[in-house]
């Protein structure tokens, strides 16, 4: 008993110290600014409730689990005393009176301690209960709970949506929704309707694994990941120019990150100085286009697009030359500051006649269909889509090309590769080149889409974002790039004040995903039949290592 | 190699571009004198002190990468939360007169407080997100830094915001020396004594102690150093603490130097300072010091030797341009940096 409780407390301690550093980065106040279901529960809470939810899950028995959930609450209930007892916002800035209302919930700091603690404990029994419970319960509540919190967070957009409609979609609108957020009523409905339609589609899908044995997963996903892009793509047209402005960011970002793949998941070859392609992209087609006194030439949109993807597959293969010889973790840092020269160069006084310095270039013309001007947020968003299409098209065709077969090998191992006859320094300059080539797409996409272009649009930062998210997506998997965008760019831009956190959840994502799943939310196949061989292997040598312990 | 390819005919290039641009450069500054022996000897100096600082930061780098082969690209941003802790306590101690008053202890408590929050985070760090990846091989260990670096980053932003901070200025830093007709600056006396008497202790502590030469050994060879005893574990957690604590001595330095602190004020030095690790040759400890000096002093002395001569405007603005461009062409050129050898197969 000793030792499992030790590791319940030690499990609460872990979340409780997640939870502290939510608190003290501030992240948890703006959370709470966010109604889930109005003057009732907010984000802040939900999330501190699953965070003791987690511990107690984590934890095991339901015991174990209060004691988790109590250990879980700890750190911000002596936080909470430490609040009530020195003002520490001069230093702290999170550490706000506001803060200290929401641990309290206005109460007072011994009644705010009181519930803290108290409210640890059942979330820490109710995870570990979930655990424990049989199937059917936690299939009704896990997705009715998600549901609701998807409901309640994401109120504005789905309001938005459905304002645009009258008769039976407006009836159940006013029944969900009051113009804060997702009322009461509502959350109760949505939370018993979803629970009863997973039962539903739990009971049919048995009835179906009774009569096929064996399930294609593979299609399955496919069919999903179908409707997906459906939704998607229809998305904008029904949701307006919001949606649509966000998910053109997305666009861009798979653009850039298709381009990225190529250098990092097939051909191994980290890339931080990825930004400088894009940055090609934008002020080629900003100096051909723009209507400004430093413009080179004043060519039509689609006339300038060519000739920014075209310098930008230049460009990348006049980055690769130098760093060919360079590997690994040198090439990662070779690589971003050849990123750092370009923007510095691109900043100083000493480029400014050219490229605009510090004020940038602007007055930069939409594209173009005949007499008809891409200029709203939604017709950017289809040319992204189709630009999109094309970049997936053939990046698809390369994967399972004979470059694409030579940049895995590159990746799996250099020197054997070249023993294989591979030509590494075509298949690496290809590489540079063809990932430059998206990137600069989307970088002359940006720069009509901003009708302006700044240097300090084209910091490290982009670099890193575009490596986090196929990271976070799955390392060469172009399905991943996709998963990844929307979740890493689309879901912080729908949540508007998340912006400022953002990072820090990339850096945490960065972490998270290399520990525990280095394969990606959605690998490649290639990469999971890797991973599974690794797994048959290391089963094996547990094997062998277990036949003298036999004996 | 026997055959001449285009790569090699590139590379050529580059190597004459700089080359040229180095040479062509300073025969232009020195033909058009616009500069005076004094302002040189301000750009030396300023060379030498901020030298010292990638110095010290440098061998950071170069001790975990000894140890671990690991680019810790949080570095730099360990020497951010020294600068940081450093920030609140000098900026009570200014207030109050301390600082103006009792230089000596007022700086010891301010150094204090950054060495012990910056060895701190060094070692949470190795423990929560170096040490699984200890027998990994790839890019994992690197992107998991990289993630580790942008978690600091923003955790101190959210935490102290992301304004800059302006450090305090006490009257005793501003005054300077007189040496043979030089104005030598308080501070940059102060920053080189102390970051060549801390390394100096470093160099001791490594070279003669119990722990050190541990660390020596697991440098050479980890496996065979656990074979003869050696706790890796420990020697590796000793090495973020001494690294961690000469990050925190400069994170204070840099910080009085440029009388700021911010959130991403780490990125640039540790890029930099891991340029002068490489350049020293990485895992060579004298190595690091001498490429930290090096790059100061052509990051000082390079804008207006190499750059004003050939007409460009505003050279100042293109310091960075000349570090990173000595970054890649030590990358491209001689991985195996100046004094090593060791790893110049290996990684090259």
């Amino acid at each position: 008993m000793i030792p499992r409780m030790r590791r319940a407390i030690l499990i609460g301690m872990a979340f409780g110290a997640g939870a502290l550093h939510l608190t003290v980065v501030g992240v948890l106040l703006m959370l709470h600014q966010r109604w889930i279901v109005v003057d009732t529960v907010s984000l802040g809470q939900a999330v501190l409730v699953a965070i003791a939810g987690g511990a107690g899950a984590m934890a095991g028995r339901p015991l174990l689990g209060v004691l988790a959930g109590v250990m879980a609450g700890l750190p911000i209930a002596a936080l909470t005393v430490v609040i009530a007892a020195v003002p520490l916002q001069s230093i702290f800035i999170a550490l706000s009176p506001d803060l200290l209302d929401m641990l309290t919930l206005g109460l007072g700091t011994a009644a705010g301690v009181g519930i803290l603690l108290g409210g640890g404990a059942v979330a820490g029994l109710l995870g570990a209960g979930l655990r424990v419970s049989p199937p059917v319960l936690r299939r009704a509540i896990i997705p009715g709970a998600v549901a609701v919190v998807v409901a309640g967070v994401f109120q504005e957009l789905i309001q938005l949506m459905l304002q645009q409609y009258e008769g039976i979609v407006g009836v159940i609108r006013d029944f969900l929704y009051t113009w804060e957020g997702l009322s009461q009523q509502g959350a109760v409905a949505v939370f018993i309707f979803v629970a009863l339609c997973s039962e539903v589609i739990g009971v049919a899908q048995r009835r179906r694994i009774a009569r096929w044995p064996v399930r294609d997963l593979r299609r399955e996903r496919m069919i999903w990941a179908g409707l997906a892009l459906l939704v998607l793509v229809l998305l904008p047209a029904i949701a307006g120019s919001y949606v649509g402005q966000v998910l053109m960011l997305v666009g861009l970002y798979i653009l850039m990150g298709m381009g990225l793949n190529l250098e990092v998941g097939l051909a191994g070859l980290l890339d931080l100085g990825f930004v400088a392609f894009f940055a090609v992209g934008a002020y080629t087609t900003a100096l051909l286009t723009a209507d400004a006194s430093h413009a080179l030439a004043h060519l039509p949109y689609w006339g300038a697009m060519p000739i920014a993807v075209i310098l930008s597959v230049l460009v990348g293969v006049l980055f690769g030359l130098p760093v060919l010889g360079v590997r690994g973790d040198y090439l990662a840092v070779a690589t971003m500051g050849l990123g750092e020269i370009v923007r510095v160069i691109v900043q100083s006084d000493f480029a400014a006649p050219l490229l605009g310095g510090a004020q940038g270039i602007l007055q930069i013309p939409r594209p173009r269909l005949g007499s008809f001007v891409l200029s709203s947020p939604v017709s950017l968003f289809y040319l992204t889509l189709v630009a999109s299409a094309i970049a997936a098209f053939v990046a698809w065709r390369l994967e399972n090309s004979r470059l694409g077969r030579a940049w895995m090998a590159l990746r799996d191992d250099e020197d054997v590769a070249q023993a294989l006859g591979i030509n590494l320094i075509r298949s690496k300059l290809l590489a540079y080149g063809l990932g430059a080539g998206f990137a600069g797409l989307a970088g002359s996409i940006f720069a009509t889409m901003l009708t302006s272009v700044y240097p300090s649009s084209f910091q490290l930062l982009i670099s890193i974002n575009v490596l986090a998210l196929i990271i976070v997506g799955g390392m060469g998997s172009l399905p991943g790039v996709v998963l990844g965008s929307i979740v890493l760019i689309g879901l912080p831009e729908l949540l508007r004040e998340f912006g400022e956190y953002r990072y820090l959840f990339y850096g945490a994502a960065l972490i998270v995903m290399m520990r525990l799943r280095p394969e990606g939310l959605w690998p490649s196949d290639v990469r999971q039949r890797e991973l599974h061989a690794a797994d048959e292997t290391l089963a094996l040598d547990a094997g062998a290592d277990a036949v003298p312990a036999q004996r | 190699m026997a055959r001449f390819n285009a790569v090699d005919v590139v590379l050529w290039a580059l190597r004459i571009g700089v080359v040229s641009v180095v040479v062509g450069g300073t025969i232009g500054t020195l033909i058009k004198d616009r500069y005076n022996a004094a302002q040189w000897f301000d750009f030396v100096m300023f060379g030498l002190t901020i030298g010292s600082i990638y110095a010290q930061i440098a061998l950071g780098y170069t001790m975990v990468y000894g140890v671990l082969r690991l680019i810790n690209f949080a570095h730099g941003d360990i020497v951010m939360t020294g600068a940081f802790a450093g920030y609140f306590i000098a900026n009570p101690l200014a207030r109050s007169g301390f600082l103006e008053n009792h230089p000596v202890l007022a700086m010891a408590a301010i150094l204090a407080v950054a060495v012990t929050t910056s060895v701190s985070i060094a070692v949470l760090t190795e423990r929560i997100a170096y040490r699984p990846f200890r027998r990994v091989v790839g890019l994992a260990p690197l992107i998991c830094a990289i993630g580790v670096s942008f978690f600091l980053e923003q955790t101190f932003r959210g935490m102290f915001g992301s304004a800059v901070k302006s450090y305090p200025d006490p009257q005793w830093q501003r005054a300077t020396f007189h040496v043979m007709g030089f104005n030598v600056p308080r501070i940059d006396v102060l920053v080189i004594g102390l970051a060549l008497l801390f390394m100096g202790a470093l160099y001791m502590i490594v070279q003669r102690t119990r722990m050190g030469t541990a660390m020596r050994a697991v440098a050479e060879d980890g496996e065979a150093a656990a074979l003869m005893g050696i706790d890796v574990n420990k020697v590796v957690v000793f090495t973020f603490v001494l690294g961690g604590a000469m990050a925190g001595i400069a994170g204070v330095f840099y910080a009085f130097l440029y009388k700021q602190v911010y959130f991403f004020m780490g990125f640039t030095p540790g890029i930099k300072a891991f340029g002068a690790a490489v350049l020293g040759g990485i895992g060579n400890i004298p190595g690091a010091m001498l490429g930290g000096f090096f790059l100061g002093m052509v990051e000082s002395v390079g804008p207006t030797l190499f750059l004003d001569g050939i007409g460009i405007r505003a050279p100042y603005q293109l310091r960075d341009l000349i570090a990173f461009t000595l970054l890649i062409m030590v990358l491209i050129f001689r991985p195996q940096g100046l004094l090593g050898e060791r790893m110049a197969k290996k990684r090259a």
